[in-house]
Order: structure tokens, then sequence, then C-alpha cells
């Protein structure tokens, strides 16, 4: 492992240090719609639960709160593939000039 | 098909040959599977992270395994058939911990970590007191879930296999320790991925022969569903009735998932962060597509099978998920699934048994006892006799809890997971001015506190400490509710009789034919002999009763009777009231205190750390940053 005074160096290097800063965001960002998408369903259940009950349509039985639900499902994972993404084509990218950069 | 003409004709809970065979056939080959990685576990890496060779996809099917219970398969399953709409909010709860997990923790977990979470918080931190307490965490949540799904396993496997709830835990326990003992994380590894794609083929397959009696079209599905059990049964019901206790259980679901000891130590298997990600992004996809098909198969079973003959075998409607497979794939369908199930509890409870190990002897028998110093031989040696030991400690504790009510168990298991776990885990990766008291109160805050709160929450201090006096009560008011019931009914079907003699006798014998017939319908369809009790002495006193509004309405005129019908309800509140004064209160209002201690743990880390800062800790945290991000160092 570096010496002190390199690790230093390499804090300071502004490729990790965009490359940190983006990734804490984008966790944040991402972690945030989570907490949103699954309270806002709970959200609905306490405080609305007639708008959960409407039917889908005209002698349909499906209410409206069975997509939701299943949407909030397909949602988490949807955020999991949008972070994958993400991390794929930029992230790693970035992590691999860093490392040639400062020689990790 | 029209309901009462379907009797609970059944296998289940006879020794089915197919069951058996299906299920020997598991054991056998994840036998030689064990066998194959008993030569392939030298070294503690092999031991606890599978040599870190899994790639992201099977570790993705592991973690699934790991999460995928038998307890939810049969009893989301069976909550969507008795409940409907409530089972779907229940279903969404378990899977929404997993994006978190990928957003916050598996990769800097996997960069700074070896074996157990635990090597992440002690990173930049004491060794000691921080593997102690982490530890601690471990084996509590370990504990607690691993009896919890014992009990599930001696009930479940009895219901499916008629097998004595004893015998069904002493399989369970000695195959659990064999994998874990010779095979390791390689040989647990393997039995959580074809367990996972067992479990997924099952009920997909179950999913399709369902949807194929309704032409493919879920709108057919709940159509049928709708006009079988009125539309409440497609909208929220009374599972979410206070806003503050629904909030409180979903963090505790949602951060407990990130917070679990098994969980996390799959994040070692894997070579890198970049797989770590990966395996998150499979097991969401696997465990999304999971709950979708146990709820399909609720709602199936509901319509194709019936909610009498569900809670007429069992009456939380555990059996719904089997009902449905023997009614549309016969004998062969249902053993393979209830041999599924089997294998389902087999591999939730090997993975807890390795992390309890590996928190022993990782953790406290060379992190804590010997200060870091033992050999991996050493090492690995520890973890097997912790092995045998947790074992055999999950086998006398699941036998000595029979019977009891351990639904607690699992919301205590993710809040103190949630509690106690996460936040030290959380703080150490983020923040820089964390020290090693901070870590340490927060971890036995967060245990001490949302232990205490569950055991003073309705979960535990009414349910089960004041559980006599509860039930008094209840069936208390079930007598007056009833009676009410009844006598209401009988004045308005029979208001026109007041002062009519003999239509009152004539009506008296119909209604006694009317008894005999009912009671003979009840024999005929309840299988369980105590429900089929209860229901039949239910019957007797509505009858009793409308025989003596009948009696009472021959000696009366119109008017006197109308008077009688106006006073019967405020009667019936006055006394309701007066038996619901008796019932034992909570002294924590919530059922899971998540809120509270996560609140608690997460303070106190920020207090005690901010108290008393640590020039050393904030130094480290610049190597800690680089290996986080960048993987310079981390373990492979």
């Amino acid at each position: 492992m570096s010496s002190k005074k390199n690790v230093h160096e390499m804090l300071e290097d502004e490729g990790f240090h965009s490359l940190s800063g983006q990734k804490n965001t984008i966790s944040i960002i991402l972690t945030i719609l989570e907490l949103v998408l699954y309270f806002g369903f709970i959200g609905l259940i306490a405080f609305n639960k007639p708008f959960l009950a409407q039917k889908l349509g005209e002698g349909s039985a499906t209410t409206i709160g069975i997509p939701i639900a299943v949407g909030t499902i397909l949602g988490s994972w949807v955020l999991t593939g949008i972070y994958i993404f993400w991390a794929n084509s930029k992230y790693d990218e970035q992590v691999k000039q860093v490392k040639d950069r400062i020689g990790g | 098909m029209p309901q009462a003409a379907q009797t609970a004709q059944t296998m289940i809970g006879q020794s089915n040959p197919t069951a058996i065979m299906f299920f020997v056939a598991f054991v056998i080959s994840t036998l030689l599977i064990t066998w194959w990685a008993a030569k392939r576990t030298r070294t503690t890496k092999d031991f606890y992270a599978a040599g870190r060779s899994i790639t992201g996809f099977q570790n993705g099917l592991a973690l699934a395994g790991d999460y995928m219970s038998a307890a939810s398969f049969l009893g989301i399953a069976g909550l969507v058939s008795t409940k409907g709409y409530d089972g779907l909010i229940y279903s969404v709860g378990w899977l929404v911990g997993w994006p978190i997990i990928m957003f916050l923790i598996s990769e800097p977990l996997r960069n700074l970590g070896k074996y157990t979470f635990a090597d992440v918080v002690a990173y930049r931190l004491n060794q000691r007191p921080i593997r102690a307490a982490a530890a601690a965490g471990s084996l509590v949540v370990v504990l607690t879930y691993l009896i919890a799904q014992m009990v599930g396993a001696g009930t479940l496997i009895k219901l499916m296999f008629g097998l004595p709830f004893e015998l069904a835990i002493v399989i369970t326990g000695s195959l659990m320790i064999a994998y874990v003992l010779f095979g390791g994380m390689i040989a647990t590894t393997w039995v959580q991925i074809i367990k996972a794609a067992l479990l997924l083929g099952g009920a997909t397959i179950l999913v399709i022969l369902t949807l194929n009696q309704f032409g493919f079209s879920y709108g057919n599905l709940f159509g049928q569903a709708e006009k079988l059990y009125t539309n409440k049964f497609l909208e929220p019901g009374g599972l979410v009735t206070s806003p503050l206790d629904a909030f409180s259980l979903g963090l505790a679901l949602m951060f407990g998932t990130a917070g679990l000891p098994h969980i996390l130590m799959r994040f070692y298997t894997v070579p890198d962060a970049k797989a770590a990600r990966k395996s998150v992004f499979y097991a969401t996809g696997f465990i999304g597509y999971f709950y979708i098909l146990t709820v399909t198969i609720g709602f199936g079973a509901a319509v194709l099978v019936g909610q009498k003959v569900i809670m007429g075998i069992d009456k939380g409607g555990n059996m719904a998920g089997p009902l449905l497979a023997e009614a549309l794939g016969g004998n062969l369908f249902l053993g393979f699934l209830s041999a599924v199930a089997f294998a389902t509890i087999l591999a939730v409870v090997s993975g807890l048994t390795l992390a309890g190990a590996s928190a022993f002897s990782h953790d406290l028998f060379v992190g804590v006892i010997r200060h870091g110093q033992a050999s991996e031989k050493e090492e690995v040696k520890v973890a097997k006799i912790a092995t045998v030991g947790l074992g055999i400690a999950a086998i006398l504790l699941g036998i000595l809890f029979k019977g009891q009510n351990v639904a607690f168990l699992v919301g205590l298991t993710f809040a103190i997971a949630a509690s106690a776990n996460f936040p030290a885990l959380l703080m150490s990766i983020m923040w820089k001015k964390f020290t090693t008291a901070g870590a340490v109160m927060s971890i036995y805050t967060g245990l001490i506190v949302a232990t205490v709160l569950l055991v003073l929450s309705p979960t535990v201090w009414v349910d089960i400490v004041h559980k006599t006096e509860k039930e008094a009560v209840e069936a208390k008011i079930k007598v007056v509710d009833a009676n009410f019931k009844n006598t209401t009914d009988a004045l308005a079907k029979y208001k026109t009789m007041a002062g009519n003699k003999e239509a009152a006798d004539k009506a008296f014998a119909e209604e006694q034919t009317a008894l005999v017939a009912k009671k003979k319908e009840l024999t005929d369809t309840v299988k369980d002999e105590k429900e089929r009790g209860s229901q039949i002495k239910a019957a007797e006193a509505k009858t009793a009763t409308t025989i003596a509004v009948l009696q009472s309405l021959a000696t009366m005129d119109t008017a006197a009777a109308e008077k009688r019908i106006a006073d019967e309800k405020p009667k019936y509140e006055a006394e309701k009231k007066e038996i619901s004064s008796a019932m034992p209160k909570a002294i924590f209002p919530l059922k899971n205190p998540g809120i509270f201690s996560m609140a608690a743990a997460f303070l106190m880390g920020i207090f005690v750390s901010l108290f008393a800062p640590s020039k050393v800790a904030e130094e480290k945290f610049a190597a800690q940053k680089l290996r986080e991000y960048i993987g310079i160092g981390a373990e492979d």
C-alpha cells in the first residue's frame, strides 16, 4: 500500500475527486427516489385508500392499487438497473483512468 | 365451479411418496455438491467466501436463495388468498431494501471488508471493541431469525408431509450442519443457487398453469376474484391503519435487509466490487419476480381452490400454494412443490448458520480473544465448532419454541438488523468523524432499544405476555358480536310473525332442520378439527338465538317488536364498550420499533463521535476512501 503522502496526493487528484463526488451524488439521489417510491405507496394506503380502490376502467375489476403495487416492485428494480447502467458506462471508466494516472 | 361443491380432499399432510422422492433427490444432489466442495475448502477464504470465485449472476441467484424463505413463499401466497390486496402490500415491503443495499452498501462492503461486515466497521477503528459489538449484533440477528425459520420449518413440514414437528427440525438441522461444516460457503452457495432455481421454476410453472385457467389474462383472474369475494378483496383493507406504524415497519424492512449478516456476507464471495453491484441487480430482479409470482398464486388459489378449503386446512392460509399446485398439477406437482418448500427452508437456515459461525470465529475468536492473531487452520477449526454449536442450538431452540407464536421474532430480527447493524455500517463508510466509541455505542443502543421497545409493543406485550387476558376479552367480544348479529338477523327476518304463534312454530321447525343440514355440510368441508368444532358451535348458537327471538316474537305485537329492534343496537354497543375496556394495553404503541430504535442508534453514534473526536480515525479515512471507491488494496 502507498505511503501516507502518496495517499494524500491521490486524494487530491482531480479525477478521484470528481469520481467520488459523482458516485455519492448518484447513490444519494437514487436512495431518495427509492424512499419516495416506497413511502409514497405506503402514504397512499395510509391516507388515500379510495384512490387505490378505483377501478382501472368500465367493467374492469382491477383496481389502480394493483398496478401501483406491482409498479413499486418494478420501479425498484429499474432504479437498480439505472445505477448499474451508470456505473458500467461511466464510473468504471473513470476508475480505470484514475488508477492508470496515479498508478494504483 | 361453485364453492360449496368442493370438499377438502387433498394429499396434503399425508406422507406423499412423490414429495419424498423429489426431496431425497434434492438431498442427494446437494450432499454430492457438499462432498465436491469439501475437497475445495482449505483456507478461510474458501470457507467464508467460496474463494471469491462466484460470478455476479450466480451470487444474484444465491442472494435470492438466501432471502426467499418458505415462510414468505407459503405465507404471502396464503395472506393474498385470504386477505387479497393487503397481502400484496406486505410483499412490496420485502423487496424495497435491495436497492438500498446496492446504492449504499454493496460496493464499499466488498472493497473494504474480508469476511464479515464487522471488517468494514472496524477498518479504521479499534478492532476489539468494534468486533465484540458487531458480533453481538450479528449473533442476535442470526439466532432470532434462525429460531423463527426453524419453528416455521417444523410447522410447515408437519402440515405438508405429516412428519412430526421434532423430527422435521432434527432433519433440517442435521442437513444444514452437514452443508456448512463440510462444504463451507462453496456448498452453501450452490445449495442456494439450486434452491433459487427450483423455487423460481416451480412458482413459474404454477403461475402458468393458473393463468391458463383465465385465458392468460390477469383481468379475468381479478374479475373472478371480485365476483367471489366482492371488490373489497382488490382494495387496501385493514393492514395499514396507523400511518406511523406502517412507516416504522417499512423502515425496519427496508434498512433491516441491508443489515442482515447472511446477506452482507455474500458480497465477499464475488471477485470485485463490480460483480458485487451486478449481483444485487440480479437478486432484486429475481426477488421482485418471485413476489409477483407469489401474489398471483395467492389470487389464483383464492379463486380456484377457495378460501373455505384453504382455511379449513390451515387457518393462516399457509397451504394455499400447495393446494393450488395439487388442484392444477395433481399429486406429482404437489410433491415437487412440497419438496421445493423443504429445500427452501434448508437453504435459508444454512446461510444463517454460516453467517453466525463467521461472526463467532472471525470476529469473536480471532478479533477479540486472539487480538487478530490466529492461523487460518485454527480459524477454520473454530468456525466449524461454532457451526455445530449453532446447529445444535437451533435444533433445541426450535423444539423449545414449538407451538409458540414466533411471528414477533421476524419483526425483531429486522428491527435489530436495521438499528444495530445498519447505522454503524453506513456511518463507518460515509462519515469521516465516526469514532470507535460512537460505533460501539450505536450498535448497543440499536440492539437494546429495538429489543426493549419490541417487548413493550403490542406484538409481544399484548399478544404474548398478556395473551390469556387478550384472548378472554376477544372471546367475549366475539360472543357479543355473534349474539347481536344473530338477534338482529332473526328480528329482521321474522318481525312479520309478531303475535303469530302458528307461523313462529313453523319457522322454529325450519330453523332446526337447517341446523342439521348446516352441521353436516361443516363436517364434510372443514378438515381442521378445532375449526370445525368452533364453526358448529357458532351455528348452534345462531339457531338457539333465532329460536329465542321467535319465541319472544310470538308473544309480542308489531309495535313491541319494532321497539325491541331499535333497542338492540345501543344495548350491544354499551356491552361491547364495557368488555373492551378490559383489553390489555401495550406500553409502547407501535407494532415495530424501527423508527425509534434506528433514530436512537444514529443519534447515539453521532453524538458520541462528536463529543470525543478521534484524530487517528479521521486520518485513516483518506486511505479508506481510496480503497472504497477504486478498490486499491481490496481483498482478492
